[in-house]
């Protein structure tokens, strides 16, 4: 066995690197990337860019087509803005209604420096946070503009007619989340994410009934096509029938959502998939660091081996809800042996481990870093439940304020615990563990949102571009709408003046054509296979392999192990898939095993761009890389830089793209949530 | 503890809309209690696989409740026994060891069935975009708190708002009516003051078009709040009644 240590300096001067990623031509000078940042401070970056972009006039605006795929709130705020400017703009889900996109799931809140609260909140303290947050592996300049935007969200909300929670005196409530120490979070009840989608959905139907926005359901986009080196339409199939559709448009944006979906199991709906990315990717957008995935500290742990997927408890929980194990080993074998139960441990045999590790933000430190707490808990032998489970309490909130006040601030997400468990939430502590739940990595982008493909944009999730390695809890919704509503409609702009000429096109080209026989081929092919086992199976063998190897605590071996694992999950679904029924017509098995193939891609790359990696930050923990107690060891002077990928073919070495990260109006320091 | 039982499934199974379907009975052994429901499906799914069948179709997609996109008339409640819930929060604790359980599609006129368990709900979209919104171009909105809203006002908007449009209510009413679908959009925009501008216009035109089409009447027979999976109120209908009344009075 070599020492991990030298093994890590022989990767950093890359001999293992060698054999999963092409390292020669890294280093050729066509491999460097444009992040188009604005000039000037970083406060007047994005006013300048817009007071000097190019614009379209609105004459020209209805002459021009744009594909958004995908209904979350990133696509359908995008799909609806751009609409409302008088774009022609075609809109695809794989849903039977855009109002049914994963966004809809998002629990507790969307941030803003709004400093309603009066708590010395400002858009430097909200964009500051973020990055530090982010672990400084974020593009400063993106996400100085997503604190910037922020307000406006809140504003458009409102005036939408979105029901946020309230005051007494008729102004808006907030409450805090974690990895920040002010109250900035807007929300209503448990569904924040389900009231802002409705919103940007409402928006939507209103373009639909003006004819600016066609909307097409239950159709999966299977392929990007380019001509002349621009992206220029999809390829989708309808779902209901299984034809294969073309659809030409002078710009495509991706709003399609994360990957999170690779470990199986997770907090994500069924359907969510990293497919549009591996598309754009095989088409030559790069994707970046896809190593960072969030595992969510709040989730409601695994029964067993026929479970489809995690519910999350919301992070607003740990307001109020105090997250603990046994003190005594021998009273956690005992919880666990069902001996003993929570309510039987006296207060003082309790270990409060985050309030005790990290005084200063206590129950409310970020996500990666309350996820790994709790694995440390459980993997030193004191877990309860099946032994991969800790208590997050409300007894002390009871005491504090009455079971109503409990009962109105979480009432539905107390019934939802206790419908998924059985047990009574305001009796006997939760039992939760960390999932995998949001990614942060994705398609990489520039500052005007657009991939390293001409006219193939990407937008929320599906992008990798403002949380860094870690993203903190209410700052999705406010990166999904930020890109929808506020920046992409500009930098579209910009994107489509020198197109104005370009006449709307139609989709008998040879470009549509191969596209088109490509798609056919691989579904083809798959459902050739006629195997044994269904993509279900096969999908949940490949979760396992993600879960253990890439997931929480990350080596430089098990890394290793994993893509020699993954390369059997993926001989397994080429030798032995079974896909029942037929391509021309409504399939699951289908849908499911074009999606899995995606994901095996995806897994892949993400094991690669984590054993490129080394070291720990925000939610990507090496395990060599560790400070003495406990905490994640960056390494600034090597990898202070977003790893992008490029594809070079199925069988072929992915290339690897550095963006370096420059911060400036940040000092980078040790991410510090103790004191 | 969760313990494991057998259950017998007697479910709706139809290729298509035009063609007809029957009931076809499956025996599923070894279920966890801890299992949901649609994880139950899951495992009939798994078998029918293995044996070179096709699986029975159903939709479904956020498994938390909230998405909407799960349906299911289960033992002749839409969402099955238990009420509050969507059909994927519903837990095989809720089931005997031993039990007959029927599972069929919404049935509406206005619902057709794509296929098994799934049907086109493209009505309620249709729906929305006659009149559930306010119409507001982004950009150039007041500061947020510009507009004090009381939080009892907010609460009640809310409380409609949370409809989650997966026409649990047109399945359980024997008429197959939309009213309270509807009435919760319109109750949203017109409890709020960002919606009185179009308040009108809205209750005339969303209820016009669940009219064209082919929405049943009410009758007040309150089977769409008794299995609303939200539990939205009744008090919705009468809202939007009021509503729709001043709306024609003041043509």
């Amino acid at each position: 066995m070599i020492d991990p240590v030298k093994l890590n300096d022989m990767i950093d001067s890359s001999p293992i690197m060698q054999d999963f990623a092409d390292i020669e031509s890294s280093k050729l000078p066509e491999y460097q990337v444009d992040s188009k940042i604005p000039e000037g401070p970083i406060a007047e970056k994005w006013t300048n860019y817009k007071a000097h972009q190019k614009l379209v006039n609105p004459a020209n605006k209805r002459h021009l087509d744009i594909i958004v795929v995908g209904t979350g709130l990133a696509g359908a705020s995008a799909a609806s803005t751009l609409g409302e400017m008088g774009f022609n703009v075609l809109n695809f889900c794989i849903q039977d209604s855009p109002r049914r996109a994963h966004s809809i799931a998002a629990q507790g809140g969307i941030n803003a420096a709004k400093n309603y609260q009066n708590d010395g909140d400002s858009i430097y303290r909200l964009f500051y946070d973020t990055v530090k947050g982010g672990d400084f592996r974020s593009r400063e300049a993106n996400v100085y503009r997503l604190a910037e935007v922020a307000n406006n969200i809140i504003d458009q909300c409102v005036e939408q007619g979105v029901p946020f929670a309230r005051e007494y005196g008729g102004l808006l409530a907030n409450r805090s989340f974690g990895g920040a120490q002010v109250s900035r979070t807007f929300y209503a009840k448990g569904q924040t994410g389900q009231q802002l989608l409705l919103g940007a959905y409402a928006s939507l139907n209103r373009q639909i009934q003006k004819g600016t926005v066609r909307s097409f359901v239950r159709r999966e986009m299977l392929d990007v096509v380019i001509i002349d080196g621009r992206a220029r339409g999809i390829i989708v199939r309808n779902l209901v029938t299984g034809e294969i559709e073309r659809y030409a448009a002078h710009a495509v944006v991706l709003a399609t959502g994360g990957y999170g979906r690779a470990f199986f199991l997770s907090t994500n709906a069924m359907g969510c998939n990293g497919s549009a990315a591996v598309q754009a990717f095989k088409k030559g957008a790069y994707l970046a660091n896809l190593a960072f995935t969030q595992i969510h500290p709040t989730c409601i742990p695994v029964h067993g081996e026929d479970q489809s997927k995690l519910t999350l408890m919301s992070e607003s929980l740990r307001n109020d809800g105090r997250i603990w194990v046994p003190k005594k080993k021998e009273d956690a074998e005992a919880i666990r042996a069902g001996k003993k139960k929570p309510t039987d441990i006296p207060d003082e045999d309790r270990d409060f481990y985050l309030e005790r590790r990290y005084p200063a933000f206590g129950n409310l430190c970020p996500r990666d870093i309350a996820s790994r707490a709790a694995k440390e808990r459980c993997d030193a032998g004191y877990g309860v439940g099946t032994g991969n489970a800790v208590y997050l309490d409300f007894k002390y909130a009871i005491e504090r304020l009455g079971e109503d006040v409990v009962r109105d601030r979480y009432g539905n997400l107390f019934d939802m615990y206790q419908m998924i468990s059985d047990d009574n939430p305001y009796e006997t502590p939760m039992m939760i563990f960390p999932a995998s739940h949001y990614t942060m990595g994705g398609i990489w982008v520039d500052y005007e949102l657009q991939t390293s493909i001409k006219g193939l944009f990407a937008i929320g999730e599906c992008n990798f571009s403002d949380h860094g390695a870690n993203r903190l809890g209410a700052s999705a919704l406010m990166q999904g709408l930020a890109d929808g509503y506020f920046v992409l409609p500009y930098t579209m702009q910009n994107y489509l003046s020198d197109q104005i000429k370009v006449p709307r096109f139609s989709t008998d080209t040879p470009e549509f054509d191969k596209a088109e026989k490509d798609v056919r081929d691989r579904i083809a092919k798959l459902m050739a296979i006629k195997g044994t086992k269904s993509p279900d199976e096969i999908h949940k063998r490949l979760g396992h392999v993600m879960w253990n190897l890439v997931g929480m605590g990350r080596t430089l071996q098990g890394l290793v192990k994993a893509i020699s694992e993954i390369d059997e999950v993926r001989k397994e679904f080429y030798s032995d898939l079974r896909i029942v029924g037929s391509a021309d017509d409504l399939n699951t098995e289908l849908e499911k095993a074009l999606r899995l193939e995606d994901f095996l891609v995806i897994a892949k790359m993400m094991a690669i761009d984590a054993l490129n990696r080394n070291e720990s930050c925000g939610a990507h923990f090496r395990e060599e890389y560790q400070t003495a107690d406990g905490e994640a060891a960056r390494r600034d002077d090597l990898y202070m830089y977003v790893s992008c990928w490029k594809w070079t073919g199925d069988d072929s070495k992915p290339i690897l793209i550095k963006e370096p990260l420059h911060y400036e109006a940040i000092k980078v320091q040790t991410r510090n949530y103790k004191s | 503890m969760e313990k494991t039982i057998s259950v017998n499934l007697k479910i709706w199974r139809q290729r298509g809309p035009k063609e007809k379907g029957s009931f076809v009975n499956y025996h599923l052994d070894n279920v966890s209690t801890g299992s949901s429901f649609l994880e139950m499906l899951d495992m009939l799914n798994q078998h029918l696989v293995e044996q070179g069948e096709e699986p029975v179709v159903f939709d479904n997609d956020c498994r938390e409740g909230i998405c909407g996109m799960c349906s299911l008339y289960i033992n002749g409640h839409p969402h099955g026994p238990v009420q509050g819930i969507t059909t994927c929060q519903l837990h095989m604790r809720k089931f005997e060891d031993g039990a007959t359980i029927v599972i069929e599609p919404w049935r509406s006129a206005a619902f057709p069935v794509i296929r098994d368990l799934i049907v086109d709900r493209s009505a309620f979209d249709k729906i929305q975009q006659a009149g559930g919104y306010v119409s507001f171009n982004c950009g150039g909105a007041p500061d947020a708190n510009a507009t004090p809203i009381s939080k009892e006002i907010a609460d009640v908007a809310m409380d409609s708002a949370t409809c989650i449009g997966c026409g649990a209510c047109v399945a359980a009413c024997k008429n197959g009516s939309a009213m309270l679908f509807v009435s919760a959009k319109v109750s949203q925009f017109a409890l709020l003051p960002q919606g009185q501008v179009e308040r009108k216009r809205r209750a005339r035109a969303m209820v016009a078009k669940m009219d064209e089409l082919g929405f049943g009447n009410c009758t007040n027979t309150g089977a769409c709040a008794a299995e609303c999976p939200k539990s939205i109120p009744l008090s919705n209908i009468a809202r939007l009644n009021r509503e729709f009344i001043k709306a024609k009075c003041s043509d």
